[in-house]
């Protein structure tokens, strides 16, 4: 068996996320149309619009450097490689140990780093305007993510994704008033990162309210592809962060024998589900926030976070 | 190897020398610079070779100088020897680039003499061994760098930089000079391994930890007393100011861990509290001035001030783990900050040696008049590139991996029994976070605004290429940024008798592959191997080239954006000057400047906008007040005045009232030093 086996799992698991994370941006859209009495696209519509742009011919802005035209594939990759690092299916992955929760949440900072440096290289106004304000977002939204990771962390006693998962599974921290609070932050972050309602509307073109279109306005073809897929990955790996430290159910262990491991495949995607429908109501009930609302928005994540960290600190039962 | 640094210590004194003499012909500049590269060179490969395989600290060398039954006394320790390779890979680089970038300079024969001079300064107070040294080269090093940054002294602002810078130098010696007097005890013993030896009283530490927060703090730009540096750092020529943020500024790290971890002891439990706050302030500080900054060495600067915060977090809170004696703890975040200075000195050097080129070939440091220079500039471009993302501690890049560390530090400290710790931990480590994302924001504002996008000026537009061994020099700098990057554990484990001499502990090493994998305290509680993170990305990134260009278009066309219906400045009908849309730095920091600094710097926008149809330019005047300046400085300053006034008086005395004071003041002083008979 030797290394064959986990590296296969591995593997598994980057492709599963790659093509469930059309999948779910699909089923949030599609739920979204029903509860607004619309038929909505169907639910292959993401994939066949990604198929659509790769065939297309890229249009590059004149003045546009190299870095244009590499960054949708350092955005992808990174993006792609921090989802696949968060526990899906089965905690204790071949790759597990390369990175901790920090070195996950740092990766998808990397993958902003260069939306936002594609983003001015056009040398558009909209582009400095998507940039501008998510630096604005990310410069709250990145600290309150760390705050949940240490809240988290200092429960399980490790940042570790697995070792957190697997405690969070055994079920003997029971209900913590720090891990409530983390929870609220950890959602109310992932809204904020995966730019939707109320902090920005994915289904806008009005020029005064987009940050991430802004950002990607200019861009075409393969490029828009790989970005839009590395967004939908980026959902997806909210999803899957949320389920894997809060609802570690039906969760398989390393060494797992086939039936727990389809088990956990399933009971995956029964959690990506139930996410996109609470994710469709909550953006069906509420209306879009102004942009310098958001800041009050996301420092109250901060300090969720950071009172959940204190509360830790202060005693480790809390 | 104590000898073959004091060797080339003599050799950059003797460059010097020949500076100052032969400095005005043309020849001169390559040969200093060059051949103090090579003595670098040699110097940083005699601090590795002491590190990685001699036994520390090494062999004193005793010089038959100085005071009299003294010597001068010199010696390599752990803790020199890692500061030793921060200085000369840094001071290598900067003389390597200086090859090139000398040529253009104006009066090098300013800079020529001091340069060399000031490399021996910093690595003749690392290896010294006595404080009478320590002090006389600290303060040549001060001087030094004093001379080069007032060498264009023309200029009004480096005129007045070098006044603060020498007003805060001598504040800093003194400061020092008062804790080495301290700790010399009232026998004088002034050598290190008698003070080592003598633990003074807790008052005493007490004093002499603040006394070297001051002394050091003040050198290494801590807020409140980091003020000369934005003005000194970017006055001097480039090279120098690389060495100034990147190296000396580590140097004054090196005097605080010196001071209070090797000589003090065991701490109190409340010096960790204050140097720990100290940093938090100081990394959020620094971080928000810098983006409210567009003078592109100032920003720099102003990141230095930062990244000191940072490393002083990191000192803080080895102090408070060591003064609850978890030396596990204490050595994780002890080996976080010295790999984090080693890290700052790589990538601020790049960066301010890539500014050096931007300014050499634009003549501009003003962000708002540059742009699209990636296209001018492909080579150092893609250096800057390298430099802002490690310094914006983004990963697989080395910031990310001293940062790290440091929050696996804060991770271990529940376990500090001290309540007020137990507070300000996670609040510091917040600020540490808020300081990281904050900028990773500020270098987007950088790189994107001075490399991306459109040039802003005629000469950004004209910009070409910067010379071989400038290039060569930054190739040196940013290729360490990515191998310590992605081999994190080779530097930790080089690092690692620092830890073992001063807290008897080091990190974890030998799970086979330490090299690969960094783990500060057990692989269940967290592990980091950025060699397989960066290995997945490339395969990611090459996976999706393939396929794409395999099955779908490979077609790229060119088109012009849409620029909202405004002329683009390449049209020649465009209105001059051009309007343009395109974002300004300013325009860019907006959103952060109106959430943060407002209430940090009572930042105050006002808009005079043309009435309704009318066609007049729009107005916007925006102000900032400097918090540390208004609190701090000014009120200082009127009370010099104050006393000034006050004192006037004593001008105007006649000859028997001031021998009567000058009896009075000996009296006193005798009275005074009675008790210590």
């Amino acid at each position: 068996m030797g290394l064959s086996l986990p590296l296969g799992l591995q593997f598994l698991q980057m492709f599963l996320v790659l093509a469930a994370a059309p999948l779910l941006t699909g089923f949030v859209r599609l739920a979204k149309a029903r509860l607004q009495r619309r038929a909505g696209p169907p639910l292959l519509q993401v994939y066949r619009d990604l198929a659509k742009l790769i065939a297309k011919d890229a249009v590059v802005a004149t003045e546009a450097s190299w870095l244009f035209r590499v960054a949708p594939y350092l955005i992808f990759a990174v993006t792609w490689i921090a989802a696949s690092l968060v526990p899906t299916f089965e905690t204790g992955l071949l790759f597990s140990r390369s990175g901790d929760l920090i070195v996950i949440a740092a990766l998808l900072g990397s993958a902003r780093f260069f939306q936002m440096l594609a983003a001015l290289d056009v040398g558009t106004p909209f582009g400095g305007l998507g940039a501008s304000r998510e630096a604005m977002f990310a410069s709250l939204a990145e600290p309150a993510m760390l705050m949940i990771v240490f809240a988290v962390a200092l429960v399980a006693g490790s940042s570790q994704l697995t070792v957190i998962s697997t405690f969070m599974h055994s079920g003997s921290t029971g209900l913590r008033l720090s891990m409530g609070l983390a929870l609220v932050a950890l959602v109310m972050v992932a809204i904020v990162e995966t730019g939707r309602l109320p902090v920005d509307n994915p289904a806008t073109h009005l020029e005064l309210t987009m940050v991430h279109e802004a950002m990607v306005l200019e861009y075409s073809a393969r490029h828009l592809a790989l970005i839009d897929l590395a967004h939908a990955l980026k959902l997806l790996l909210y999803v899957s962060l949320i389920a894997c430290i809060f609802v570690p159910l039906g969760i398989a262990s390393s060494g797992d024998r086939p039936g727990p491991l389809l088990f956990g495949v399933a009971a995956y995607f029964g959690k990506l589900a139930l996410a996109a429908v609470l994710l469709a109501i909550f953006e069906t009930t509420i209306a879009k926030m102004r942009v310098f609302r958001v800041p009050n928005f996301v420092g109250a994540a901060l300090m969720l976070g950071l009172l959940g960290t204190l509360l830790l600190f202060l005693s480790a039962t809390l | 190897m104590t000898s073959v640094i004091l060797f080339c210590a003599l050799a950059w004194s003797l460059l010097g020398g020949f500076g100052a003499l032969r400095g005005r012909t043309p020849d001169a500049r390559p040969l200093v610079y060059g051949a103090s590269f090579i003595v670098a060179a040699i110097a940083s490969g005699a601090a590795i070779l002491q590190l990685a395989f001699g036994a520390t600290p090494g062999t004193a060398v005793v010089l038959p100088l100085g005071l009299p039954h003294l010597g001068m006394n010199f010696q390599m320790t752990g803790l020199s020897a890692a500061f030793l390779i921060i200085t000369d890979v840094g001071a290598a680089t900067a003389s390597l680039y200086a090859v090139g970038y000398g040529r253009g300079e104006r009066e090098a024969w300013r800079v020529l003499p001091f340069f060399p001079l000031f490399i021996a300064a910093m690595n003749m107070v690392l290896i010294a061994a006595d404080a009478y040294d320590f002090l006389i080269f600290w303060e040549l090093m001060s001087l030094s760098s004093w001379a080069l940054v007032v060498a264009h002294h023309e200029d009004e602002e480096a005129r007045a930089s070098g006044v603060v810078y020498l007003v805060m130098a001598s504040s800093g010696t003194l400061a020092l000079l008062l804790a080495f007097g301290l700790l010399a005890g009232v026998h004088g013993q002034y050598d290190f391994a008698s003070i080592r030896a003598a633990h003074p009283g807790s008052w005493v530490g007490a004093v002499v930890m603040l006394l070297a927060l001051f002394g050091a703090g003040s050198k290494a730009g801590l807020v409140p007393l980091h003020i000369w540096l934005p003005r000194a750092h970017p006055a001097a020529p480039s090279h120098v100011s690389a060495l100034m943020s990147g190296v000396m500024t580590k140097v004054a790290v090196y005097a605080f861990v010196l001071i209070v971890f090797d000589f003090l002891g065991k701490p109190a439990w409340w010096w960790g509290l204050i140097v720990l706050i100290m940093g938090g302030i100081t990394a959020v500080l620094g971080v928000l001035y810098a983006l409210m900054e567009h003078d592109l060495k100032r920003l720099l600067a102003y990141h230095t001030v930062e990244n000191i915060g940072i490393i002083f977090i990191g000192l803080g809170l080895a102090l408070a783990f060591r003064a609850e004696r978890l030396d596990v703890c204490a050595a994780l975040a002890l080996a976080a900050a010295v790999f984090h200075a080693f890290n700052h000195s790589l990538f601020k050097n790049l960066l301010f040696l890539g500014s050096g080129a931007v300014l050499a070939r634009t003549g501009e440091r003003d962000m708002e008049r540059l742009g699209g220079l990636l296209r001018r500039m492909p080579q150092t471009g893609l250096l800057f590139l390298i430099g802002s993302v490690a310094i914006s501690g983004l990963p697989p890049l080395n910031g990310f991996a001293s940062e790290w560390m440091l929050f696996q530090a804060i991770l271990l400290s529940p376990r500090l029994s001290a309540w007020s710790l137990k507070l300000a931990v996670p609040s510091v480590g917040a600020m540490l976070a808020l300081a990281a994302a904050l900028s990773a924001a500020c270098f987007v504002k950088v790189f994107g605004i001075t490399f991306l996008g459109r040039p802003r000026s005629p000469a950004a537009s004209a910009a070409t290429e910067t010379d071989a061994f400038s290039r060569a020099g930054m190739i040196g700098l940013a290729a360490l940024c990515v191998v310590v990057g992605l081999a994190p554990g080779m530097v930790i484990d080089l690092f690692a008798p620092v830890t073992r001499s001063l807290l008897g502990a080091r990190l974890p090493a030998g799970h086979g592959m330490s090299w690969l994998t960094v783990v500060p305290v057990s692989l269940s509680r967290s592990s980091y191997n950025p060699l397989s993170i960066f290995a997945l990305i490339a395969a990611g990134a090459g996976f999706a080239a393939v396929i794409l260009h395999r099955y779908g278009s490979r077609i790229i066309c060119r088109a012009p954006p849409w620029g909202c219906g405004y002329a683009s400045p390449e049209d020649a009908t465009a209105a001059s000057p051009p309007l343009s849309t395109q974002y300004s730095a300013s325009g860019f920091a907006q959103p952060i400047r109106r959430v943060f600094g407002s209430f940090v710097f009572n930042a105050r926008d006002q808009v005079t906008m043309p009435m309704p149809g009318g066609v007049g330019p729009a107005h916007l005047i925006s102000a900032l007040i400097d918090p540390v300046w208004q609190c701090c400085y000014a009120p200082l300053l009127v009370l010099v005045g104050w006393a000034a006034d006050r004192m006037n008086r004593l001008q105007f005395l006649t000859i028997r009232r001031y021998l009567t004071i000058v009896f009075i003041t000996l009296v006193v002083l005798l009275v005074w030093v009675a008790p210590w008979g």
